[in-house]
């Protein structure tokens, strides 16, 4: 028990599930009726105790602010938050988040829900001395998060938002009203919790600022996983293993500006045998993998996961490297669809172009196009990584 | 000199009516222990308890058991203390001993019990799945940074120190020739290279015998700096500086000129028959600013090219003095516990100096972790290895490796009898006479030394497949795959350890 939050915050929680995901590579919109009926029919794979959802591009109005959602379980702990929020951060709008009373999500569980629309302090941003605004925004989620009893963040990132509840992964979305919303990435995740708390915060997707990330699967590694994320300041306290896979990516990608396919072969590093085949094809390539595992043991994830993560440019499907879980791809002209089974994939697109099992380690990067999302520098790239070559199967 | 007032430890005796009279017990023994006289006659009070006769014993008509002497009992006053109070009166000297502490010290790694998966994640098999124990030893960049060309490709900008690459997460630990017979050594030194691990020469030279196995060797610079040129540096692996040892904290060696043989004084660059004494302390260290003087001198030596390790003994302030030493430009430390083996230490300081390599391994991993240099350095652990549990263990604590000297011995035919100092070692091992060295066949050795490392490692392997990961990597410094029983809250925390009954 921890404070006014009413839950065992120190029992990590393991739990097996469904997730489904689509994205438009032009960026075009839709709302969340399919992706609602996807993960609804995978509700085999979830016991009613969680579900959630992430959507990109769904607040266009403010799209240049961080999007704050919180969850609060006292009247004190919103003073305390909002007390926080006005010290540091300029608040452009704030409002309740719309719900509708929907069976299967109890009300006598719910936390209030509030999102803020807010950007830093420009002085206090300065003097806290942190180099980028997503740092500044980063801390203060940590601190809220931590500190602050009963309140929680569960979305920080700028146009994207992320809806989560203890119900079936269909009935949140139907109590978030997500069919009201538009977006260009949907990820939607249904969640059997081993030994919840019913805690609403414990549903999937976990976010930290853009990221977000819906994850199937126990982490084996999860001991040395957190340990190794401590040493960069990351505090894992959601005893989830997917907040160790957020903060990797975070990690990763945002803070050793790491591409996410090399990401990817970070997580679930390819095998030392075919490191070792590949230096005789192709040293220098063979080099950067063995550094890689090298440098990077302690950010190997072990164990069974499938996991689709979302990023303002694209989204990513990855499995473990020996594919301990399922996960399904598909393309339709500019859709990619994932989903731990077909007919999930199905159940948002009928006819598909291509539809594949990504094999173990191998991720699945969608991103948007340079067109549509001028791409960084230091961004995402499609080099052809990896001594495995998806296997596709044609319907 | 009077008649010793201790009574013998051992008593020897073989059945006369199947003894065939071969006399090969008489020759097999090192001691001079059995003599003939119309049978073999015993001298008990000159049997060390090592077995050698009764193994090769080929009526296997003897048997070695402990005096049944009765003391009257005093749980202060055990036999030990008193026997030693007996010697000490004849002899008026410290007492020696060899390998490692024999007394009933805690040993923490039997308090820790090990994960395994059920239903929620779900095992590996080890016999159909890649199990990976590839380990590196040396230092890492805390990132990679990588260059992403115009065409997509990338490639790898941030350069790598020297590592080196074992094949198992275990290594040999020092044993110098003149400790141990050049025989034994060259066991372990082909066993290394075979297996793709490393050897390490200890503070005894490189001998023109073992130099083809220079290559996979750990070449040690210790205090007496025997051996040492740059030729001895360049030919090996890796360098070590050598500070301490579990079993001998804070002492020096001392290798009498009897065992200095003509052979021994070429390796060592010492004067035939001088006594080869290793001062306490490095005189050039005194200090944490003179170590890294050293470190950095033997790394000019070697151009950069290879990783310049430290190894210490175990001792209370072992977390804080680790943090120096990887600040001096260790690539790796090495932590030897109280339990470590030894050719020779005087009692005293073996059975009471130092502290457990278990509380050490998680005390320096936790605090080169808080204080974010856990990657520039491996750990190595040793100080009583005893079973690939108690390597699954140590690595779990946090260790990239295990040392182990007593187990490979051990694979060698030791029986722990404890008289390596005598330098008569029936089995060949820890004796310089040539009528016991060629005991050991090399490439008998060899054979037995890797096979006992083989099967730690498919040990380990099915471990690692019961706990569902396949890296070692996924298993190193993840304590929350190990669970204490009986163990005291203060010990669990530095232990980073919960009892078990907690769940995740």
């Amino acid at each position: 028990m921890q404070g006014h939050t009413p839950f065992d915050l120190t029992a990590r929680t393991l739990s097996g599930c469904g997730l489904s995901a689509m994205m438009s590579r032009r960026g075009h919109s839709v709302n969340g009726e399919a992706i609602i009926r996807s993960i609804g029919l995978l509700r085999e794979r979830g016991n009613g105790l969680g579900g959630g959802f992430a959507v990109y591009g769904c607040y266009p109005h403010y799209a240049e602010e961080f999007a704050f959602h919180l969850m609060y379980y006292t009247p004190r702990a919103q003073e305390e938050t909002e007390r926080y929020l006005d010290e540091h951060f300029e608040l452009v709008h704030e409002e309740h988040i719309p719900t509708r009373p929907v069976e299967g999500v109890d009300p006598s569980t719910a936390p209030a829900l509030r999102r803020y629309f807010l950007h830093p302090k420009p002085l206090k941003l300065a003097e806290s001395m942190l180099p980028t605004a997503e740092d500044y925004v980063l801390r203060a989620v940590m601190e809220i998060n931590v500190r602050l009893d009963g309140a929680y963040v569960f979305s920080s990132g700028k146009n994207m938002g992320a809806f989560k509840a203890v119900g079936s992964a269909d009935q949140v979305g139907r109590f978030y009203r997500l069919e009201e919303y538009q977006g260009y990435i949907w990820i939607a995740h249904d969640r059997f919790p081993t030994n919840t708390p019913g805690w609403w915060g414990g549903a999937h997707p976990f976010t930290l600022l853009d990221f977000a990330v819906v994850h199937n699967g126990e982490i084996s590694s999860y001991g040395i996983n957190k340990r190794y994320l401590e040493q960069f300041g990351y505090q894992c306290t959601l005893r989830t293993d997917t907040e160790v896979m957020a903060y990797l990516l975070d990690l990763l990608l945002r803070r050793h500006q790491l591409p996410v396919d090399v990401a990817c072969t970070v997580m679930a590093a390819p095998f030392w045998r075919d490191i070792d085949a590949l230096a005789e094809r192709d040293p220098e390539k063979a080099e950067l993998y063995r550094a890689l595992r090298m440098v990077y043991a302690g950010a190997l994830v072990n164990g069974p996961f499938a996991i689709v993560f979302g990023h303002r440019r694209g989204m990513v499907g990855l499995n473990d490297r020996i594919k301990l879980r399922p996960l399904v791809a598909a393309e339709k002209d500019d859709w990619v669809l994932l989903s731990s089974e077909e007919s999930g994939i199905l159940e948002m697109c009928p006819d598909p172009d291509r539809i594949w099992a990504p094999r173990g380690g191998e991720p699945t990067i969608v991103e948007l196009d340079a067109d549509v999302f001028p791409a960084v520098p230091s961004a995402v790239t499609r080099a052809d990584f990896g001594p495995l070559a998806p296997q596709e199967t044609t319907r | 000199m009077s008649t010793s007032y201790i009574p013998p430890e051992f008593r020897w005796t073989n059945d006369t009516e199947t003894c065939c009279r071969c006399k090969r017990c008489i020759k097999q023994c090192g001691w001079g222990a059995l003599r003939w006289e119309h049978r073999v006659v015993a001298d008990q009070q000159a049997c060390v308890g090592c077995h050698r006769c009764e193994v090769f014993c080929p009526e296997s008509c003897i048997t070695v058991l402990p005096n049944p002497t009765f003391y009257r009992p005093n749980a202060n006053w055990t036999l030990r203390h008193r026997k030693n109070v007996y010697r000490q009166a004849e002899s008026g000297g410290v007492l020696l001993t060899g390998m490692g502490a024999d007394q009933d010290f805690p040993v923490l790694f039997d308090s820790l019990f090990l994960d395994a998966c059920q239903v929620t994640n779900p095992s590996i098999d080890p016999l159909r799945e890649p199990m990976e124990l590839r380990t590196y030893l040396g230092r890492k960049p805390e990132q990679v940074e990588v260059a992403v060309a115009a065409d997509g490709r990338v490639s790898l900008k941030t350069p790598l120190a020297p590592n080196y690459q074992l094949a198992f997460p275990i290594i040999f630990s020092p044993m110098s020739y003149g400790s141990i017979s050049l025989t034994a050594q060259k066991s372990l030194a082909m066993a290394a290279e075979a297996l793709g691990i490393l050897w390490n020469t200890g503070e005894g030279g490189l001998h023109e015998q073992v130099k083809p196995y220079a290559h996979c060797a750990v070449v040690q610079c210790a205090s007496g700096r025997f051996g040492v040129n740059v030729e001895y540096l360049h030919a090996g692996a890796a360098v070590e500086i050598k500070i301490g040892q579990g079993a001998k904290p804070g002492i020096g060696g001392h290798l009498p000129g009897e065992k200095v043989t003509a052979d021994v004084s070429t390796t060592r660059m010492i004067p035939l028959g001088s006594d080869a004494i290793s001062p306490a302390p490095q005189h050039d260290i005194y200090s944490i600013e003179d170590l890294r003087q050293l470190i950095f001198a033997l790394k000019e030596a070697v151009d950069y090219q290879k990783p310049v390790g430290v190894k210490i003994a175990a001792v209370h302030n072992v977390a804080a003095i680790a943090s120096g030493i990887v600040r001096a430009g260790a690539d790796y430390v090495y932590l030897d516990g109280v339990r470590g083996g030894t050719g020779a230490a005087p009692s005293v300081i073996r059975d009471n100096l130092g502290i457990p390599i278990e509380l050490a391994i998680a005390a320096v991993d936790q605090r080169l972790r808080e204080e974010g240099i856990r990657n520039q350095a491996s750990l190595i652990a040793a100080g009583s290895i005893r079973s690939s549990a108690d390597m699954a263990k140590a690595i779990a604590l946090g260790a990239d490796a295990v040392a182990i000297g007593t187990a490979a011995l051990l694979s060698l035919g030791c029986t722990l009898c404890q008289k390596c100092y005598t330098g008569r070692c029936s089995w060949g091992i820890t004796t310089q006479d040539p009528e016991l060295t060629r005991r050991i066949d090399p490439v008998w050795g060899a054979e037995r030394v890797a096979n006992l490392v083989h099967a730690w490692a498919a040990e380990l392997e099915e471990m690692l497949g019961a706990m569902g990961v396949n890296a070692v990597e996924s298993l190193r410094g993840s304590r929350e795959r190990l669970r204490a029983v009986g163990l005291d809250d203060r010990t669990l925390a530095i232990l980073g350890v919960k009892p078990a009954g907690v769940g995740a």
